[in-house]
């Protein structure tokens, strides 16, 4: 596929195409800027490419190469679940390149995060203001020369400038007289209306400007970034290991999948894979997060339709899954428990019990909420028919997850591109037909449900055996994933012989001799070792000093995986340091808020509440 | 001779104006949840079946700043939606308190960087920090039951 998307990009564009090649399985190609548009028109329409779904749109900051700028584009065919990514170079003294926001919906949002955070400007884009940070802000935070700390003076209520605001739709007195529709010889006055970001029914921080005639709604604006962390520049300053911490509060009702993701990325990019049994670990993890995820959402919107009892209900089935997280990681919700390599450690005795209990109150809960909610009239009457978007639309706009599937297409990271052995599961994907919020509410349903199957299988299929790799991929034996010497216990380590296992409890080596083999440029020692030896000591300053660590080869890496809401990538730019040049998530519900404009569009104000409650939108890692 | 005497019976019961009033404020606190981030799952956590912060008085939640007294800052603020935390927290009627719930609002956490507020008491002042990222259920329990410590233990504006 790759030979033949080159060749026929080169018969077409020839001298724009500067550069086409495969890397770690990723076929790159750098083109043009002046050619992009054609380019990527040309990839969308063709039918033997057919390249039809933009993943995603970013910008990597070379600050010491010219051109600095590379604008990146992720594409993937829906047909024959290829993918490409267009790179095209952008020098500092000419930040112009051409907007693809003609060509797929999500660019629109995509490009506007670009200008905001590079400076990049898109020639033709309809509406290019900032989209993360507050129009006041000035500079580009994300270039490599804003340093992650330079704040900038706190912009209150009064001194806001609102002519600098501009909101797509026009809200001065002259143009609000001007919006004047007319129903069966009526004149009908447009109102506006604000909604949030600290509203009741918005769960999560979005300000929603609504335009409405009578109670529909005609038109809207809407304005993220109030959650914005700045994920990606502290990606870029911080040890490999380190970024953990914040990628579980991307997502943060589901954070291990998002470990998950980051651990992958960064392993591809290093040429390992993880163990058999931490694999099997991760999927088990993975997917108890998803239900708690998928709880979560079907409660809370339940709860904004007035709907208290199923909110309460899936709040408890919640609870099981945060205690077995719990038991695992040592965390409820924010818990870096995976690391490059694998896991941090392994699961308690008794554990199996544990899930299948907890799993059989889960499915008893969503038995009464089936019968709560499924045929309950009012709650069938508000949430059918209501925010739908269709095949295409989905498409264009980039959805995955449960909201494409609701749509209809039968589209699941773990089906298309498995990871962790997915592929030795058996599960289904649930697809609807209608694309719209009680489609949504069902394919949630039945993915707790297709969950709850995936970790009884993996229970079953977990093998004994090590859990960690070091970073050239040779496995670690249990044992030397020691902890004790974190508690202060070091007295006579060394001679001790290993009594626990390798839980949160901490364990210790079995014995000084078998470290040797290691590789010490790269693999941890285990603690006895670090607090009873010299040469233990400096290894592991060797490893943890600023500039050592674990250091992946000059390269960059997309990963993608099914995050609770859609394909969650992580795409990494490696300098060769032990710091990573560029990380960049590709966050999910990014597109789902993207598109809700159009959701909405024609609706009633009553149905915003479900149609927001089903696109599951987590601000995390909608604003990173 | 005391009011006892005075008034008659056993069913009478003495005690400082000051001290009524802290008692019915304490047990009264009605919540202006202002949900940003992580924190939320943790909020969610407490007000619902298995934690439940009713036991407190305190889990009714009124989305109108008018309506509360009591501002839950959950989760990180961040430079952008610092405003209009600040203009809930004016909308509020006296007496009113805040709790800084989670790090981020109690110092920025290891958020230090060009889009988080340091903490939120840069910006309005704050009664009970509850730290953690985010804090347990049994932190959050115990600090607001500091609150209602405190509350008891205020000199009143009546």
């Amino acid at each position: 596929m790759a030979k033949k998307a080159f060749q026929i990009l080169r018969q077409n564009f020839g001298v724009s195409i500067f550069e086409a090649y495969s890397y770690l399985g990723d076929d790159i190609c750098v083109v043009d800027k002046r050619d992009i548009h054609r380019i990527l028109n040309f990839l969308r329409d063709e039918p033997t490419l057919n390249f039809d779904f933009l993943v995603d749109l970013t910008c990597v900051d070379y600050d010491k190469r010219d051109p600095r700028f590379e604008v990146v584009y992720l594409l993937h065919s829906m047909q024959s679940k290829a993918r490409i990514r267009i790179k095209t170079p952008v020098s500092e003294m000419d930040t112009q390149t051409q907007t693809v926001s003609d060509l797929w919906g999500i660019a629109d949002w995509y490009e506007r995060e670009v200008w905001d955070m590079f400076g990049i400007r898109f020639k033709g884009h309809p509406d290019l203001r900032r989209l993360l940070m507050y129009d006041e802000f000035k500079g580009h935070p994300l270039r490599k020369d804003y340093p992650v700390d330079k704040r900038q003076p706190l912009i209150t209520a009064t001194e806001t400038n609102n002519s600098q605001i501009t909101p797509s739709v026009d809200l001065t007195q002259k143009a609000m007289d001007e919006y004047v529709s007319e129903q069966n010889g009526l004149k009908v006055k447009h109102m506006f209306l604000n909604m949030g970001p600290s509203h009741p029914a918005m769960h999560g921080v979005v300000k929603i400007i609504l335009e409405l005639d009578g109670e529909s709604v005609v038109g809207s604006d809407i304005g993220i970034g109030y959650l914005h962390r700045s994920f990606e520049k502290h990606g870029e300053n911080i040890y490999y290991n380190g970024v953990f911490p914040y990628t579980d509060r991307l997502n943060y009702v589901s954070p291990l999948i998002n470990n998950v993701g980051y651990a992958l990325a960064v392993e591809k990019l290093l040429g390992i894979e993880a163990t058999e049994r931490c694999k099997y670990i991760r999927i088990i993890m993975s997917e108890i997060s998803r239900i708690a995820d998928h709880v979560t959402c079907v409660g809370a919107m339940a709860m904004e339709l007035g709907a208290m009892t199923p909110f309460l209900y899936l709040m408890q089935a919640r609870e099981g899954m945060y205690q077995l997280l719990e038991e695992v990681t040592g965390a409820r919700i924010t818990i870096s428990y995976i690391r490059v390599g694998g896991v941090k450690a392994d699961l308690p005795a008794g554990f199996e019990s544990r899930v299948h209990k907890e799993l059989k109150s889960v499915r008893k809960e969503l038995k009464s909420v089936h019968k709560l909610l499924t045929r309950n009239r009012i709650f069938v009457d508000r949430v059918q028919g209501v925010g739908v978007v269709s095949k295409e639309d989905s498409v264009s706009y980039g959805f995955t997850g449960p909201l494409l599937r609701a749509a209809g297409i039968e589209y699941d990271i773990r089906k298309t591109f498995p990871y962790s052995n997915y592929d030795l599961i058996d599960f289904d994907i649930p697809v609807g037909k209608n694309g719209d919020v009680f489609d949504r509410y069902l394919i949630r349903m039945e993915e707790i449900e297709q969950s709850c199957r995936i970790i009884e299988q993996a229970i079953e299929k977990l093998p004994g055996g090590n859990l960690m790799v070091d970073f050239e991929g040779n496995e670690i034996p249990a044992e030397k994933m020691a902890d004790l010497g974190k508690f202060g216990q070091t007295a006579g380590l060394l001679n001790q012989v290993a009594l626990t296992d390798p839980t949160l409890s901490g364990s210790n080596g079995s014995s000084y001799s078998q470290i040797r083999n290691e590789d010490k440029r790269v693999s941890m020692p285990p603690k006895e070792k670090t607090y009873g030896s010299i040469e233990g000591l400096i290894n592991h300053f060797m490893l943890i000093m600023e500039g050592y660590g674990i250091r992946p080869p000059k390269g960059e890496s997309y990963f993608p995986v099914e995050g609770a809401n859609g394909e969650l990538g992580f795409y990494i730019v490696s300098n060769g340091t032990d710091r990573a040049h560029r990380v960049r998530c590709r966050p999910p519900c990014f597109s789902f808020v993207a598109a809700f404009s159009k959701m909405i569009e024609g609706a009633q104000i009553a149905d915003i509440i479900p149609a927001f409650g089903s696109i599951n939108m987590i601000a995390g890692e909608l604003d990173r | 001779m005391g009011l006892r005497d005075v008034f008659g019976g056993d069913n009478l019961v003495t005690t400082k104006l000051d001290e009524a009033i802290g008692w019915a404020r304490k047990y009264s606190l009605f919540p202006y949840p202002f949900v940003t981030a992580c924190c939320g799952m943790e909020y969610m956590s407490v007000s619902s079946a298995h934690y439940d912060l009713d036991r407190f008085g305190a889990a009714f939640p009124r989305f109108s700043p008018r309506q509360a007294d009591m501002l839950m800052c959950v989760g990180t603020v961040s430079q952008k939606i610092a405003p209009m935390l600040r203009r809930i927290y004016d909308q509020m009627c006296e007496p009113k308190y805040v709790v800084a719930f989670g790090v981020c609002t109690c110092t920025g956490g290891f958020y230090n960087d060009y889009s988080t507020v340091q903490g939120i008491d840069t910006i309005l002042p704050v009664d009970i920090y509850i730290p953690g990222c985010p804090p347990r259920p049994e932190t959050i329990i115990q600090g607001l039951m500091m609150l209602q410590d405190k509350i008891q233990k205020q000199k009143h504006e009546y």
